[in-house]
């Protein structure tokens, strides 16, 4: 196996462009375990860790620009990024433990297409583009449209996710994620939930976007849920419908992690949970 | 050795211990850190299926592999002589060990060894695995213990007969044995009772989960001669199974013990060193094998999954008249489970007129459980202390006075056969009783739970030699593993007696030709029978000290005597100290060396109360402990950190056991979740801090009081945290473990209940 480590985006393109079975390596955390565990071999791995440009992350008029390689606890410790975006910053905090964290990135996190991975139902519900580069030039996408299935993405064959981009927003706007796993860390969600509001000057909610995980094949995004927040409080009955709905979208699968009933009420009562958190996160955001 | 109040310096103190550097440093050599030159790896094709003929065995490809250098299978490890070598709390039958480590003309579990080769490198090794054909012809499988006892149960071994019941069964089936213990009359005793419950509980099996996955390096020379180096509970133990196996004579093999990484019991047994042995041998080469975690759960000790019923009576005033309780262990592949001290132990703090208590030991298609902590003891406590919560809440008594109003005391006459000794039941029940733990109040869906425990403990053989070095230090050799803190307290011993510091006192863990033979560092015995040991061979080194120090005064021994590590002139004011004295031995008849080899009885039970706080979120049935405080009668605490971090670590495995660890097959019978995501121990933000009350009722039996510590608590959190639920919810969960779908199921079926009436 061949080990390469390009200091530009191109280079990193060219190289799985033209060595058939190449794979990128980013934090590792998904890949190396893989490769122990024998269910990949690759006949290269591209490591873009060091193209410098992957590993920042930048303010801009459009918004947050966050380098696909950027690790878990640089984001945390980026105190903007925090303050805009709770959820989508705890999502990411939520992967493993410390020592992962030194690792783990959100193009990782994102690519390696696992249903249950953390960061994409919050970057679903901050309506987070993806900025991908391959052999034939530069495109943008929602985050929702990468993984296609468990382990599956809609990359075609070169491209490298090089940045996520989350738009800039009006005041009174926040996100919060939530996700159950039996244990307090190192574990997989058994469901999560994402979800990003921005309210009125008079406490009603003005926008609202939720994404949901660990439930269905992919992340999903859950359409009718701006028809049930949008102009509300988040009175109980609407809580109520937003659990609902969230369970009633689920299309989950009996696993030793849990069963379909379990899923899907527990996507309900975490998207009803990460609604109030982020709702009250709203109130006080400038 | 009779215990004696007696001032103390070092006993009772925390010293940092002498491996601790080592450790937090990563100096520490484990088993697989072990290196030699040309040496081989060493790998194991497993069985993929739960039961299965083995129809033939193709080897000629792997062998004509260029980097493999010997491939084996069962049919190079004949079996030995009948025989059971008891190993700690298990005892093993030499023929199942040996159809254990190479499968015969049947597997008997998902992962159970079929082959094994060593090859140049691991992923040659790994390759060659691939190269070996086998053909199956897969049979039906059980591992439901009660489905394994049904007349119609797939047979795992048609020459088992079920011993313990008369006359002997005609037809064989998977019940191996049935114990009973009994006493007086059930039934009169159910008379006598205002009330009695009966209730029915299960378990998963689960695993002991020591970090450390098996491994070991075998180096097997043309003359016979061998060795071994490997991880281990006990050096001696696995020189004696692997010379049973292979035929061999105990002063050929030489066994050097690792730091261990964990064993709880799981490493009192051989699976990878016979095979290394034969590998080597077979080679000509040096050989490492060293688990995945996948293998080590799939094929290393589970500890049972069980079934159980109890059933109860009181009357009014709390007095318990009767119990009667039925438990079923999974034995695993063979016969052997630890289910006759769930039997004895379940109602053992207790003084209960009429018992009966049946055991049945069940084999099932899972690997072959081993010893893990107290073994067989948390599951009945689980059934018997959760009943005893039901019945403290129908007679509308607290659960501590009912519990203090039943406990055994000093000449009460045990479940299991002889009248107690002193026994600090009663001390840890009213230390809950008095804890400030006990009286905080609790909120919403928040409950308390109690549960006690009991374990035996246990004493056997050890050896020590205490060496005087010319400065003044001295070496301890030990033949005991360490695996919770012994060889700082067996230190802090030798240095009491001989009135030094525990720094000036260096304990080693000595090879299997270094020392005499020492039985394995299980059943809570080291620190009490070792502990003995050192203690004679100290004051055997001090004796030797005061003689030589009567012959440098030139006076009688008599007139010297010992103190603050120097001899003291009695009728005079002239000392010498341990390097005056040891700097002229030379002179004096040669160096001093002292030494003890004991088979010591009279190991102390430990008995512990526990309380457990925990919230339930009834959404999404997650179950958060929030405070836990564990109260263990430890006899006399040598190096209290290492007693309250032994009652903290099985605390913390007890948690895990009743919150989220099970064995998870699939229909096949393959184990799901062979890894540590799945197989869902606690990490560390997971719990509170567990505290630990020492109390200390000395054991007459032991110099300075001890007891064994280190099994007792893991015994009662199933239960505790069970009877906590039921006091934040109003739910009684009776069916391990008790996992956030699980919870949520009940909690709903519950509700479901309660809206129809
Ligand atoms: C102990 C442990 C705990 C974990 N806990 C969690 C958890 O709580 N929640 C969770 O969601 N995940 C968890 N994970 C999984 C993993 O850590 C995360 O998915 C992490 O975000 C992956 O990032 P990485 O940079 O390490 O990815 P890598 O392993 O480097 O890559 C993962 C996959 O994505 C591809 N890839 C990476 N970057 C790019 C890119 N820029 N463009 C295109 N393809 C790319 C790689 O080729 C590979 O297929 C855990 C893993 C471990 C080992």
């Amino acid at each position: 196996m061949q080990y390469q480590s390009p200091a530009s985006i191109d280079e990193a393109v060219a190289a799985l462009a033209t060595i058939g079975g190449a794979r990128v390596l980013a934090g590792g955390t998904d890949l190396l375990v893989q490769l122990r565990s024998g269910s990949a071999s690759p006949a290269a791995v591209i490591d873009i860790k060091n193209i410098a440009g992957l590993r920042t992350i930048s303010e801009t008029a459009e918004g947050f620009r966050i380098g696909a390689a950027v690790s878990g606890a640089e984001i945390t410790d980026h105190e903007a990024l925090v303050r805009a975006w709770p959820g989508v910053t705890e999502a990411a905090g939520l992967i493993g433990s410390t020592q992962v964290q030194g690792r783990a990135s959100l193009g990782g996190n994102v690519c390696n297409a696992s249903p249950a991975a953390d960061t994409t139902p919050a970057l679903i519900a901050a309506r987070a583009v993806a900025e991908i580069i391959g052999p034939g030039g530069r495109r943008s996408i929602p985050v929702e449209q990468i993984a296609t299935g468990p382990g599956k993405t809609s990359l075609a064959s070169g491209e490298i996710v090089v940045s996520f981009l989350l738009p800039k927003r009006p005041a009174r706007s926040a996100d919060a994620y939530l996700r159950l796993i039996p244990r307090t860390e190192m574990d997989i969600a058994v469901a999560g939930a994402g979800v990003s509001l921005t309210l009125n000057e008079d406490g009603t909610i003005a926008d609202a976007r939720v994404g949901i995980g660990a439930v269905a094949p992919t992340a999903l995004v859950l359409d009718g849920a701006p028809g049930i927040l949008v102009g509300t409080k988040l009175e109980d009955a609407v809580l109520e419908k937003l659990a609902q709905m969230a369970g009633a979208a689920a299309r989950p699968i009996d696993d030793k992690r849990g069963t379909i009933d379990y899923r899907r009420k527990v996507v309900g009562v975490l998207a009803k949970r990460a609604a109030l958190i982020a709702y009250e996160r709203a109130k006080g955001a400038r | 050795m009779t215990y004696e109040p007696k001032s103390l310096k070092v006993v009772g103190t925390r010293p940092v211990r002498h491996d601790g550097p080592d450790k937090v440093t990563g100096r520490a050599n484990y088993a697989s850190d072990f290196t030699l030159p040309g040496m081989l790896w060493g790998s194991i094709l497993r069985s993929p299926h739960a039961h299965a003929k083995v129809i033939s065995i193709n080897t000629d490809k792997a062998r004509a592999h260029p980097g493999v250098k010997a491939v084996i299978t069962g049919a190079d490890l004949p079996l030995p002589p009948p025989g059971v070598t008891q190993a700690g709390e298990s005892a093993i039958n030499t023929q199942h060990l040996a159809k254990n480590l190479l499968a015969r003309d049947k597997v008997f579990y998902d992962g159970h060894p079929v082959a094994a080769v060593a090859a140049i490198s691991e992923a040659i090794a790994r390759e060659a695995l691939g190269l070996i054909e086998i053909e199956y012809e897969v049979l039906p499988h059980v591992i439901d213990v009660d489905e394994a006892m049904k007349a119609d149960a797939p047979l795992l071994h048609d020459d088992l007969f079920t011993e313990g019941v008369e006359p002997r069964p005609e037809t064989p089936s998977n019940i191996a044995k049935r114990i009973v213990v009994s006493k007086g009359d059930i039934e009169k005793g159910f008379a006598e009772a205002d009330i009695v419950i009966e209730r029915t509980y299960t378990t998963k099996a689960v695993h002991q989960g020591y970090i450390e996955p098996q491994g070991c390096v075998a180096n097997y020379a043309e003359d016979g001669q061998a060795m071994v180096w490997c991880s281990s509970q006990g050096q001696f133990v696995i020189r004696d199974l692997c010379i049973t196996m292979l035929g061999m004579e105990a002063s050929s093999l030489k066994v050097i013990p690792a730091e261990i990484g964990g064993g709880f019991g799981g490493k009192t047994t051989v699976y990878l060193e016979p095979l290394a042995l034969m590998l080597s041998k077979a080679s000509g080469r040096p050989v490492k094998m060293t688990m995945s975690r996948g293998e080590v759960l799939r094929a290393t000790g589970p500890h049972s999954g069980s079934s159980m019923t109890a059933r109860i009576g009181a009357m009014k005033d709390g007095t318990i008249t009767s119990a009667e309780v039925v438990i079923k262990f999974q034995a695993g592949a063979f016969p052997g489970s630890p289910v006759g001290a769930a039997v004895m132990f379940c109602s053992a703090p207790y003084d209960i007129p009429n018992l009966s208590i049946t055991g049945y030991d069940v084999v099932v298609n899972i690997a072959k459980v081993h010893a893990y902590r107290a073994p067989g003891a948390p599951n009945g406590a689980f059934a018997f202390e959760t009943v005893l919560d039901e019945l403290a809440h129908e007679l509308k008594m607290d659960p501590i006075d009912f519990r203090a109003k039943n406990s055994a005391v000093e000449g009460s006459k045990s479940p299991y056969g002889p009248t107690y000794g002193p026994l600090g039941g009663i001390e840890c029940l009213s230390s809950a009783k008095n804890h400030p733990h006990y009286k905080v109040n609790l909120g919403p869906n928040q409950g308390r739970g109690v549960a006690s425990g009991f374990w035996i403990n246990i004493g056997g053989q050890s050896a020590a030699t205490v060496v005087v070095n010319r400065d003044g230090t001295i070496s301890l050799v030990e033949g005991c593993p360490d695996i919770g803190g012994s060889r700082a307290s067996l230190a802090m011993m030798c240095a009491e007696v001989l009135g030094i510091a525990a720094e000036k006192v260096r304990p080693s863990i000595v090879d299997t030709t270094a020392i005499a033979f020492n039985d394995v560092t299980g059943g809570s015995r080291v620190t009490f029978a070792t502990g003995i040991a050192v203690v004679q061979a100290t004051e055997d080194a001090v004796r030797q000290m005061r003689e030589r120090a009567a012959k440098m005064w030139d006076i009688d021994v008599d007139q010297v005597g010992w103190r603050d590590g120097a001899a003291q002139e009695m009728n005079g004011n002239r000392s010498l100290t341990i390097s005056q004295i040891a700097q002229k031995a030379a002179k004096t008849g040669g160096q001093i060396m002292g030494h003890a080899s004991i088979n010591a009885s009279g190991a102390g039970p430990s008995l512990t109360t526990h309380l457990c706080d925990l919230e339930v979120d009834r959404e999404t049935g997650k179950i958060t402990i929030l405070r836990y405080t564990a109260f263990q009668d430890a006899g006399k605490a040598v190096h209290p950190s290492y007693v309250e971090g032994q009652m903290q670590g099985g605390v913390v495995q007890g948690i895990g056991w009743a919150l989220n660890e099970e064995y998870i097959h699939d229909e096949n019978g393959r184990l799901e979740n062979a890894g540590f995501l799945d197989y869902r121990m606690p990490v560390a933000s997971d719990l509170p801090m567990i505290d630990a009350v020492i109390i200390e009722v000395p054991n007459p039996n032991h110099p300075f009081g001890v007891r064994g510590v280190g099994e007792a608590p893991i015994v009662p959190p199933l239960a505790a945290i069970a009877n906590a639920i039921y006091d934040a919810t109003g739910v009684r969960m009776r069916d391990l473990p008790f996992s956030p779908p699980k919870v949520l199921a009940a909690l709903e079926a519950a509700e479901k209940a309660k809206a129809n009436g």
